[in-house]
C-alpha cells in the first residue's frame, strides 16, 4: 500500500538526477542520457497520478505516457543522430568545446 | 509503503546515478538499461502492464541500444583528458539539487491532499487498442508522423557527407 | 526753439518805441553767412581756389553791409532819442529759448548796441580787408581754399562774439574762436614750430578759460540766467548785479568782484596778458594775414571787448578808492603788461615778434584804459588799434612777400625806395602806434587812456607806467622801421612792391588809422558820446579841460623822446647782420635778458609743463599698470573661468557621457558573456529558472 507520494518522491529524485547528470556532464550523449531519465521521471509521475486519479479507466494517463515514450523515442533517434554529425565534425563530443556560438 | 517498492525504487534510482556518474560512457549506457527496467517493473506495480511493456520494448529495446550505438560511433568510450565532469559542474549538481527539493517540497506539501490508491482497474489491451483508434486516433496519427520524420531527419542528419571539391 | 522777440529798451523812462527793425531781427545774418561760407568751402571736394575766395570775400561783404546798416540804424535811433532828450542807450535785444528741461530754459540771444555796432563794423570792415590782402598774399600757397575756410569760420565765430546777449553763447563763439585760431596758427602743420606754437596757443588760452568757465558758472548759479538784458532779469542788469554784491565769496570780495576776476582771467587768456602772454609771439608762425586779423585787430581783442562786455559787473559796488577790486586787478595787470611787453620789444630781431609784443603791450593799454576810465576809452583805443595794427602786420607781410619769405630786419633794409606804397602805410601806421600827436589816431585814443589814468582815484603809478611805455612804443617801432626800411640794402636778392591786390588794403587802412582820430577829440568826442549814449556837440572848448594840455603835451615829448633816441641808435648807421646791436653794446646784459624775452617761458618750461609732464607719465602709469592691470585682470579671470568651463565640459559633461556610453557598451559586453555558447551552461540556468518559478508557485498556493 504505497501512498502516492512515494512515487512522486521517487520521480522527482529521478528528474533531479536525470538533470544532475545532464548539467555536470562532458559528454553529450550522456546529457542526452539525463534528458531520457528526465522524461522517464515524467512518465512515472503521470502513471502514478493515473493510478491514484479519481477515473483510471479512462486511460488518459497511460496514454499520455505511451505518447510520450513514443514521442522521447523519436526524440532521442534525431538528437543522436546529430550528435553524431557533431562529433564527425568536431571529432569530439566535449560539450565544453562547443561554444562556436558564444555571444 | 511496500516492500516491492522499496526495492525497485532502489534499483530504478541506483540505475540512474550509476547512469550519471560513470567514468565510462557505456557503462552508463549500461547503468541507464537497469534504470529503465527498473521503471518498467515500476509501471507493472501500478498496474500499467501496457505501459511496462512498452517501456521495455520502446527504450530498453532502442533507445538503450540507440544509445550504446551512439557512444561506440564517437568514441564516446575514451575518458576525456580533462574528466568526466564539464567546468562549473559543481554549479549544475546545486541547481539540480535545488530542483529536487522543491519538488520534494512541493510532493510533502501536498501530501495531505493526496488520493489514495483505488482499486484495481481492470485494464485490458482490447481497451487500450479501441482508445488508441476512437478518442486518440488523432493523437496516433500525430505521432505516426512525428516519428517517420524523426526517421527521416535522423538518417539524414547522421548520414555520411559526399565529399566536397574544394 | 522758441523764438520770441523782445523789444527792449533800456532808457530811462519808457518810450513808445516803432516795431522792431528788421536789421534786429536778421543780426544772427551777420556772423551765419561767414559761418556758411565756411561750411559750403569745407565741402568743396577739389580746390577750387576762386570760389572759396569768392565765397569769403562775398559772405564778410555781405556781414560788412549788414553791420553797416545795424549801425546807421542805432544812429538813428539814437538821433531819435536824443531829440526827445531821452539817455541814448538804445539796446535791442532778441532771445530765444535754446534748451529746455521741464520748467528751466537755457536762452540765448543777440544784443545790438552801440558797443556791439561799433564791433561789428570793425570787425567785418578789417577782416573784409584783410580776406582781399590774403588772395594776393596766399596765391603761391596750394592750401588756398582751407585757407579760406578756416578765415571765414573764424570771422563768423568773433561776429558771433560780439553780438552776443548771452554770456553762454559768448563762450561758445569764444571757444570757436580759439579753434580757428589753432587751426590757423598751425596752418603749415607740416613746420613743427607751427604745430607747436599752435598747440601752446590753445593750451594758453585754456587756462584762461577753465576760470572763465568757473566764472560763467558761478554767476549762473547766483542769478539764474546767462543773458546779459532780459528787460530788468539779465545777469549784469541792476537787479542781478545787487544779489551779487550782498554775496561774500571770501578774500573781501562780494560775489560780484569774484566772478568779475574770474572772467577777467579768460580775457587776459585770449588778450595776452601777462602771466598768459607766452603764446602770442609764437602764434606768428601763421601766416601774416592771420597774425593780423587774428592776433592784432580782432581776436585779441575780444578780451577786451568781454570785459566791456561785462563792465557792469565788473563796476559794481565801489570801494571807497572810488574803483572795485575787479577793475584795480585789471588795471594793474594791464598796465603791466604794457610795460613788460614793450622792454621785450625792445630786443626782437623778427619783424613779425616784434609787432606781436607790440600788440600785446597796446592790449595792456586797452585793459588799463577798461580800469581805469571805462568801457569807452578801452574800446577807442581798441577800435584804432585794430586799424593800424592790422595795417603793420598786413605791411610786414608786404615786406616778408617782398623780401622772399624773409623776416629778420637784420637782414633787410633800404626797402624805401624798393617798396614805397609799403613804406608810405607803414610809417603811417608805425606813427599812429607810437601816438605821433595830432594827426594820427593813436595819439588820441592813447591819450585817452593817459587822461584817465592821471585822474585815477586810487592810485598814480599806472600813469608813470603807462607814459614809459610810451616811450618805448616810440623806441623800437623807431628801431624796427629804421632796421627795415632804411639804411643798406642787407639782403641777398632784390625785393620788389607788392601786387595791387595787397596794397589797396594796406591805403583804406592807412587812411582810417589817421581818419578814426577825430572820432575821439576832446573837442567832438563822438565815439565816447556814442558808446555811452550822451548827447553831442562840437565845442572847441573840450581843449580846455585843466590838465589836457599839459597831458597832450607830455605825451608828444614822450614820442619825441622815443623816436629821437631810436633815430640817434638805429637811423644814423645801418649795422650788418653780424654786428652787435647798438643797445646791446650799450647794456648787453639787460639786453640779453630782454632778447630771451625776460626768461618767462623757460621758467614756464621748468615749472608747469615739468609739472605736467610728470603729471602726464603718472596718468599714463595708471592707465597702464592701474586700470590696464584690472581690464586685464578682468580678462584674466574671464579666460580662467573660460577654461575652467572646458575643462567641465570636456571632463566631466562629455567625459560624463562618454563614460556612459563605455559603461553600457561593456556592459553589454558582460551580458553577452552569458551567451558562452556552451548547452550546458543554458542547461542550468534554465533549470535554476524552474527552481524559482516552482518555488513561487507553491509559495503562491499555500492556503
Amino acid at each position: 500500500m504505497t501512498p502516492l507520494s512515494g512515487y512522486l518522491l521517487v520521480a522527482a529524485l529521478l528528474f533531479s538526477i536525470g538533470l544532475a547528470g545532464a548539467l555536470t556532464r562532458r559528454n553529450a550523449i550522456l546529457v542526452l542520457i539525463g534528458i531520457e531519465l528526465m522524461l522517464n521521471a515524467a512518465n512515472l509521475n503521470l502513471i502514478a497520478f493515473w493510478r491514484y486519479g479519481p477515473h483510471p479507466e479512462a486511460l488518459t494517463g497511460m496514454m499520455f505516457a505511451i505518447f510520450s515514450i513514443a514521442v522521447a523515442a523519436a526524440e532521442a533517434a534525431v538528437g543522436l543522430g546529430l550528435v553524431i554529425q557533431i562529433h564527425r565534425h568536431a571529432r569530439t563530443t566535449d560539450l565544453d568545446k562547443m561554444n562556436r556560438m558564444r555571444g | 509503503m511496500s516492500f516491492v517498492f522499496y526495492v525497485l525504487a532502489a534499483l530504478t534510482l541506483a540505475g540512474a546515478l550509476a547512469a550519471v556518474t560513470l567514468k565510462n560512457t557505456v557503462h552508463c549506457a549500461l547503468a541507464l538499461t537497469v534504470a529503465f527496467a527498473g521503471l518498467a517493473l515500476l509501471y507493472l506495480e501500478l498496474d500499467a502492464q501496457f505501459a511496462g511493456f512498452a517501456q521495455i520494448l520502446v527504450y530498453i529495446g532502442a533507445v538503450a541500444i540507440l544509445i550504446v550505438f551512439a557512444i561506440l560511433l564517437t568514441k564516446g568510450s575514451e575518458t576525456p583528458r580533462e574528466g568526466v565532469y564539464s567546468r562549473n559542474s559543481l554549479a549544475g549538481l546545486a541547481i539540480a539539487a535545488s530542483v529536487f527539493a522543491v519538488l520534494g517540497w512541493a510532493v510533502i506539501e501536498s501530501a495531505r491532499v493526496l488520493p489514495n490508491e483505488t482499486a484495481v482497474p481492470a485494464v485490458t489491451v482490447l481497451q487500450i487498442g479501441n482508445a488508441l483508434m476512437g478518442r486518440y486516433v488523432l493523437p496516433l496519427e500525430i505521432v505516426a508522423l512525428l516519428l517517420t520524420a524523426a526517421l527521416i531527419g535522423a538518417v539524414i542528419v547522421a548520414m555520411h557527407e559526399k565529399e566536397e571539391t574544394k | 526753439m522758441l523764438m520770441q522777440s523782445d523789444l527792449l529798451l533800456l532808457s530811462r523812462l519808457d518810450f513808445p518805441m516803432p516795431p522792431q527793425a528788421w536789421i534786429v531781427r536778421w543780426l544772427w545774418l551777420i556772423p551765419a553767412l561767414p559761418i556758411a561760407a565756411s561750411g559750403v568751402i569745407s565741402l568743396l571736394r577739389q580746390p577750387r581756389r576762386k570760389l572759396s575766395a569768392g565765397l569769403a570775400v562775398g559772405a564778410l561783404s555781405l556781414s560788412t553791409l549788414l553791420s553797416l546798416a545795424a549801425f546807421m540804424h542805432l544812429l538813428n535811433t539814437r538821433e531819435l532819442l536824443l531829440h526827445f532828450g531821452f539817455d541814448a542807450t538804445a539796446r535791442e535785444v532778441v532771445d530765444f529759448t535754446w534748451i529746455q528741461v521741464g520748467t528751466s530754459h537755457v536762452d540765448l540771444g543777440w544784443v545790438l548796441d552801440p558797443l556791439s555796432a561799433v564791433m561789428l563794423v570793425m570787425v567785418s570792415f578789417v577782416g573784409l580787408l584783410i580776406f582781399i590782402y590774403s588772395i594776393g598774399y596766399m596765391e603761391r600757397d596750394e592750401n588756398f581754399t582751407r585757407f579760406f575756410c578756416f578765415m571765414s569760420l573764424f570771422a563768423g565765430a568773433m561776429l558771433g562774439v560780439v553780438i552776443a546777449n548771452s554770456l553762454l553763447l559768448l563762450f561758445m563763439c569764444w571757444e570757436l574762436v580759439g579753434l580757428t585760431s589753432y587751426l590757423l596758427i598751425g596752418f603749415w602743420y607740416q613746420k613743427p614750430a607751427a604745430a607747436a606754437a599752435a598747440k601752446k596757443a590753445f593750451l594758453t588760452t585754456r587756462v584762461g578759460d577753465v576760470l572763465f568757465l568757473l566764472g560763467m558758472v558761478w554767476l549762473y548759479s547766483q542769478t539764474g540766467t546767462l543773458l546779459f538784458y532780459k528787460a530788468g532779469a539779465g545777469a549784469i542788469e541792476p537787479a542781478a548785479l545787487s544779489a551779487l554784491l550782498a554775496q561774500h565769496a571770501g578774500l573781501g570780495l562780494t560775489a560780484a568782484g569774484a566772478i568779475g576776476l574770474l572772467i577777467f582771467c579768460g580775457a587776459a587768456g585770449k588778450s595776452g596778458q601777462f602771466p598768459l602772454h607766452v603764446w602770442l609771439p609764437d602764434a606768428m608762425e601763421g601766416p601774416t594775414p592771420v597774425s593780423a586779423l587774428i592776433h592784432a585787430a580782432t581776436m585779441v581783442a575780444a578780451g577786451v571787448y568781454l570785459i566791456a562786455r561785462v563792465y557792469p559787473l565788473m563796476a559794481a559796488g565801489p570801494c571807497a578808492c572810488g574803483s572795485t577790486t575787479a577793475l584795480i586787478v585789471v588795471t594793474w595787470v594791464g598796465a603791466f603788461t604794457a610795460v613788460f611787453a614793450a622792454l621785450i620789444a625792445v630786443a626782437q630781431n623778427d619783424i613779425k615778434r616784434i609787432l606781436a609784443y607790440s600788440t600785446i603791450s597796446q592790449l595792456g593799454y586797452m585793459m588799463a584804459g577798461l580800469g581805469m576810465g571805462g568801457a569807452a576809452v578801452g574800446m577807442f583805443h581798441l577800435i584804432t588799434h585794430a586799424f593800424f595794427k592790422a595795417l603793420l602786420f598786413l605791411g610786414a607781410g608786404s615786406v616778408i612777400h617782398g623780401c622772399h619769405e624773409e623776416q629778420d630786419i637784420r637782414r633787410m633794409g633800404g626797402l624805401r625806395k624798393a617798396m614805397p606804397l609799403t613804406f608810405l602805410t607803414y610809417a603811417i601806421g608805425m606813427l599812429a602806434l607810437c601816438g605821433f600827436p595830432l594827426l594820427f589816431s593813436g595819439f588820441w585814443s592813447k591819450d585817452g587812456i593817459l587822461d584817465a589814468a592821471k585822474h585815477w582815484s586810487v592810485a598814480k603809478t599806472p600813469f608813470y607806467m603807462l607814459v614809459f611805455g610810451a616811450l618805448l612804443t616810440a623806441f623800437y617801432m623807431t628801431r624796427q622801421v629804421a632796421y627795415v626800411f632804411f639804411g643798406a640794402r642787407r639782403g641777398k636778392e632784390p625785393a620788389h612792391e607788392s601786387p595791387r591786390v595787397m596794397t589797396a588794403p594796406l591805403g583804406i587802412l592807412a587812411f582810417f588809422a589817421m581818419a578814426l582820430g577825430l572820432m575821439g577829440t576832446p573837442a567832438w568826442p563822438w565815439f565816447r558820446a556814442f558808446i555811452d549814449g550822451r548827447a553831442l556837440s562840437f565845442d572847441w572848448h573840450g581843449f580846455l579841460e585843466p590838465g589836457l594840455f599839459a597831458l597832450m603835451g607830455t605825451s608828444t615829448l614822450v614820442v619825441f623822446l622815443g623816436l629821437g633816441l631810436g633815430w640817434w641808435l638805429y637811423g644814423r648807421q645801418s649795422p650788418a647782420p653780424e654786428e652787435q646791436d647798438a643797445l646791446e653794446e650799450l647794456a648787453p646784459m639787460p639786453w640779453g635778458w630782454l632778447r630771451h624775452r625776460l626768461y618767462v617761458d623757460e621758467l614756464y618750461g621748468v615749472t608747469v609743463i615739468a609739472f605736467y609732464s610728470w603729471w602726464a607719465r603718472v596718468a599714463d602709469w595708471l592707465d597702464r599698470r592701474v586700470w590696464g592691470g584690472a581690464v586685464a585682470g578682468v580678462a584674466w579671470a574671464f579666460r580662467g573661468w573660460a577654461q575652467f568651463n572646458r575643462f567641465l565640459d570636456t571632463n566631466w559633461v562629455d567625459g560624463g557621457f562618454d563614460k556612459g556610453c563605455e559603461e553600457l557598451a561593456s556592459g553589454g559586453g558582460l551580458l553577452s558573456r552569458v551567451q558562452n555558447g556552451r548547452v550546458q551552461t543554458y542547461l542550468r540556468i534554465l533549470a535554476a529558472g524552474v527552481v524559482a518559478l516552482v518555488a513561487i508557485l507553491i509559495w503562491s498556493s499555500r492556503p
